[in-house]
């Protein structure tokens, strides 16, 4: 048994699995309040690093500072992502409220797919290389062979922002209102919940941290594309099924045990077979426990 | 006043469409040269569009919602309901329409039956989806995946045992229905969403396997060779072949609607319908939910897997590229454009989303954006279709 190694890809699935975290609890966050399968969320995630690499190449263009111009994209990458997840819950969910189940999800297929092809008509196919956005710390540098500076970003980012999403969900009026909307929607306007605007700031708050996920992936992996929120995004489903959909730490350990479980698959059977290991893992949880790691059981109500 | 306010409501918008494509659309980096360049001429044009777009939005709305107020209670017959009841139309017009079919590779050029071919390849794939989708209401992402069975049976059962194209068609829908039935059986007891997820990594988990496991398969480089379909151990000529094969789809396409329609109206049928209404309300009836949902999935993968036999035979070389998810969602695109359940309704979509871009080359760039409108814009404002499927309804006579 060679640990060195077996080190290696726990720390990797780590990081694989602090990504799949920042999208799988965007999937959860408004699966647990509409009950639909948000198949832009990928995609959303895919235009947030394309706008960072465009702002960061403008901005370092212009002889702005490499920190500053870092710290500006990701900014721009924010806003936009959740610029996009507003708009595209306004067009494409908003009118189907009350629509049967099928049709809000063969929308939703349908805005991810017109992200994808507005990205392909207007930027390109092929793969741009994304710059390095974090630089190499000189403190970590004993470490850096091991686990390279951009990973530990990466795993403290997610942290960071899941304790803030804790604090948002647990302790704000909004994040109150989120949990009583997903409760009971009717309920939930009744007791005065604007229920439009809370579902239009959960859309928001989930693009936005998926967008803080594109850019950290796409600096770490060093090229996007326009089709890479795909299968980042059907995985980071199969994550928030496994955790229990509807239950954010739920979300957080499925996606760590995805994230694990992948590398190690990887690094001890096959890379060719990775993604058909998350799919095997995804009907193999819905055979065994439906609900999930985390999450209940639901009784449906007649 | 009124229309000031609609105006500005729509300069609002256009100010948002503006600041939401400004990265995307207006910037180009070059990575290479890293250079960056300004199209502003776009913006102009996202400008003036989402103006106008934005005020044909507002008025489609309200349009919709002030129908739904009405309730229109006598629902207007469809055109084409209309005319497959009158049967001193109806006859003619089949008959017409057979003399047509039967002449049409007579007529046109090899080029344009080949089109009309793989339009009507789809007409099956289509209607085989229908079942699926539009009859029992399960969303099918990966209907590709069997597709793709049927073609890889028919190319290696040939390759290496010789089998012709005849046996390998029944065996193709057999074997896609048995895997319908080995991938639906732990799903379908479960909420109808989880499926669609399933669905789509089975269709990606076929793709990945056709593409790695050289060994059978031959990776991405595919199998070529595939022999067209024999006619009775006559030789024929390429254009000769082509016609065989447009009969021979015609055939089939025919079958697949006339089964499709006894289905519709089948026990089994009405429990798919039924199902898709209400579930509870249909388990109390006494209808197996789970034994129902798997026969239209098993059902409907069948049609996949046979029109992927007869796709192989006509193309003679298949490989993955040939079966990505976008075709799935093409097939899916069919289905909702033309009319969830409604058999006439697949079929113009089929053919007019195949034959569509086939003939405005110049436009098929902007294919994909076009596809993703339609799915969004006709769940919002038309969600049963172009050709709205019509229930049957039953008189009590006293």
């Amino acid at each position: 048994m060679d640990f060195s190694y077996l080190g290696q890809l726990l720390l990797g699935g780590l990081t694989r699995g602090s990504i799949y975290a920042l999208l799988a609890l965007g999937y959860t966050m408004v699966y647990g309040i509409i009950e639909l399968i948000n198949f832009a969320h990928g995609d959303i995630y895919m235009v947030g690093a394309f706008t960072a690499l465009i702002a960061s190449t403008v901005l370092l263009n212009y002889g702005v500072p490499h920190l500053a111009a870092i710290i500006l994209a990701g900014v721009a990458a924010v806003i936009y992502s959740s610029a996009y997840g507003y708009t595209v819950e306004k067009i494409a969910y908003k009118p189907l409220r009350n629509a049967s189940r099928l049709a809000p999800l063969i929308s939703a297929i349908g805005a991810s797919l017109f992200l994808e092809s507005y990205v392909l008509l207007l930027q390109t196919s092929d793969f741009l290389p994304f710059p390095a956005l974090i630089p190499n710390f000189k403190f970590w540098a004993p470490y850096e062979s091991l686990f390279s500076s951009t990973e530990l970003v990466i795993l403290i980012t997610t942290i960071v922002v899941m304790i803030l999403l804790t604090v948002l969900i647990k302790f704000t009026k909004i994040g109150k209102a989120m949990r009583a909307t997903s409760q009971d929607r009717v309920m939930a306007a009744l007791m005065g919940i604007n229920v439009d605007r809370v579902i239009s700031i959960t859309f928001i708050v989930g693009s936005a941290i998926a967008a803080i996920g594109g850019v950290l992936i796409a600096s770490h992996i060093g090229q996007i594309n326009f089709y890479m929120g795909f299968i980042a995004g059907i995985k980071a489903f199969v994550a928030a099924v496994l955790g229990g959909i509807g239950s954010m730490p739920g979300a957080v350990l499925g996606s760590f045990v995805l994230g694990l479980s992948e590398s190690l698959f990887t690094g001890y059977v096959s890379s060719d077979y990775q993604d058909v290991f998350a799919f095997t893992i995804l009907v193999a949880i819905l055979i065994f426990r439906p609900s999930g790691l985390l999450g209940r059981s639901e009784n449906q109500k007649v | 006043m009124i229309v000031m306010d609609e105006i500005k409501k729509s300069c609002v918008a256009t100010l948002w469409f503006i600041f939401l494509t400004f990265p995307i659309a207006v910037i180009k980096i070059d990575s290479i040269n890293n250079t960056v360049k300004w199209r502003w001429l776009n913006m102009v044009y996202i400008g003036v569009g989402s103006f106008f777009l934005s005020m044909l939005w507002r008025y489609m709305i309200k349009k919709k919602e002030m129908g739904g107020q009405k309730e229109k209670k006598k629902k207007e017959a469809g055109f084409f309901y209309k005319i497959s009841q009158n049967r001193k139309i109806f006859i003619p017009l089949c008959v017409l329409l057979g003399v047509f079919t039967i002449l049409f590779p007579h007529i046109f050029s090899m080029y344009q039956t080949t089109i009309m071919i793989s339009a009507l390849i789809y007409v099956m794939l289509g209607l085989g989806l229908n079942i699926v989708v539009g009859l029992a209401g399960l969303l099918d992402l990966g209907y590709v995946a069997f597709f793709a069975l049927g073609a890889y049976l028919y190319a290696l059962l040939n390759m290496h045992y010789g089998v012709s194209f005849w046996v390998a068609l029944p065996l193709g829908g057999m074997l896609a229905a048995l895997f319908g039935l080995v991938l639906g059986y732990p799903v379908l007891k479960l909420r109808g969403d989880y499926l669609a997820i399933v669905t789509l990594g089975f269709g990606e988990i076929i793709r990945i396997i056709s593409q790695n496991w050289d060994a059978v398969t031959f990776g991405p480089s595919g199998i070529a060779n595939i022999p067209p379909p024999p006619f009775f151990g006559v030789k024929l000529s390429l254009q000769a072949t082509s016609t065989y094969i447009f009969y021979i789809i015609v055939v089939l396409v025919i079958f697949t609607i006339f089964i499709i329609n006894r289905l519709k109206d089948s026990r089994i049928g009405r429990a798919w319908v039924a199902l898709k209404d209400d579930e509870i309300a249909c388990q109390s009836m006494g209808i197996d939910k789970g034994k129902t949902k798997l026969t239209a999935f098993a059902l409907g993968a069948t049609w996949a897997g046979m029109a992927g036999v007869v796709f192989a035979a006509k193309t003679t070389f298949i490989n993955p590229a040939s079966f990505t998810i976008w075709e799935s969602i093409i097939i899916l695109c069919i289905v909702v454009l033309g009319g969830m359940g409604s058999i006439a309704g697949v079929i113009s979509g089929a053919l007019l989303l195949i034959l569509l871009p086939e003939y405005l080359r110049a436009f098929a760039q902007y294919r994909m954006l076009a596809f993703a409108s339609v799915l969004i814009l006709m769940m919002i404002f038309r969600p049963n279709g172009m050709i709205e499927n019509v229930r049957k309804i039953y008189k009590f006579k006293q």
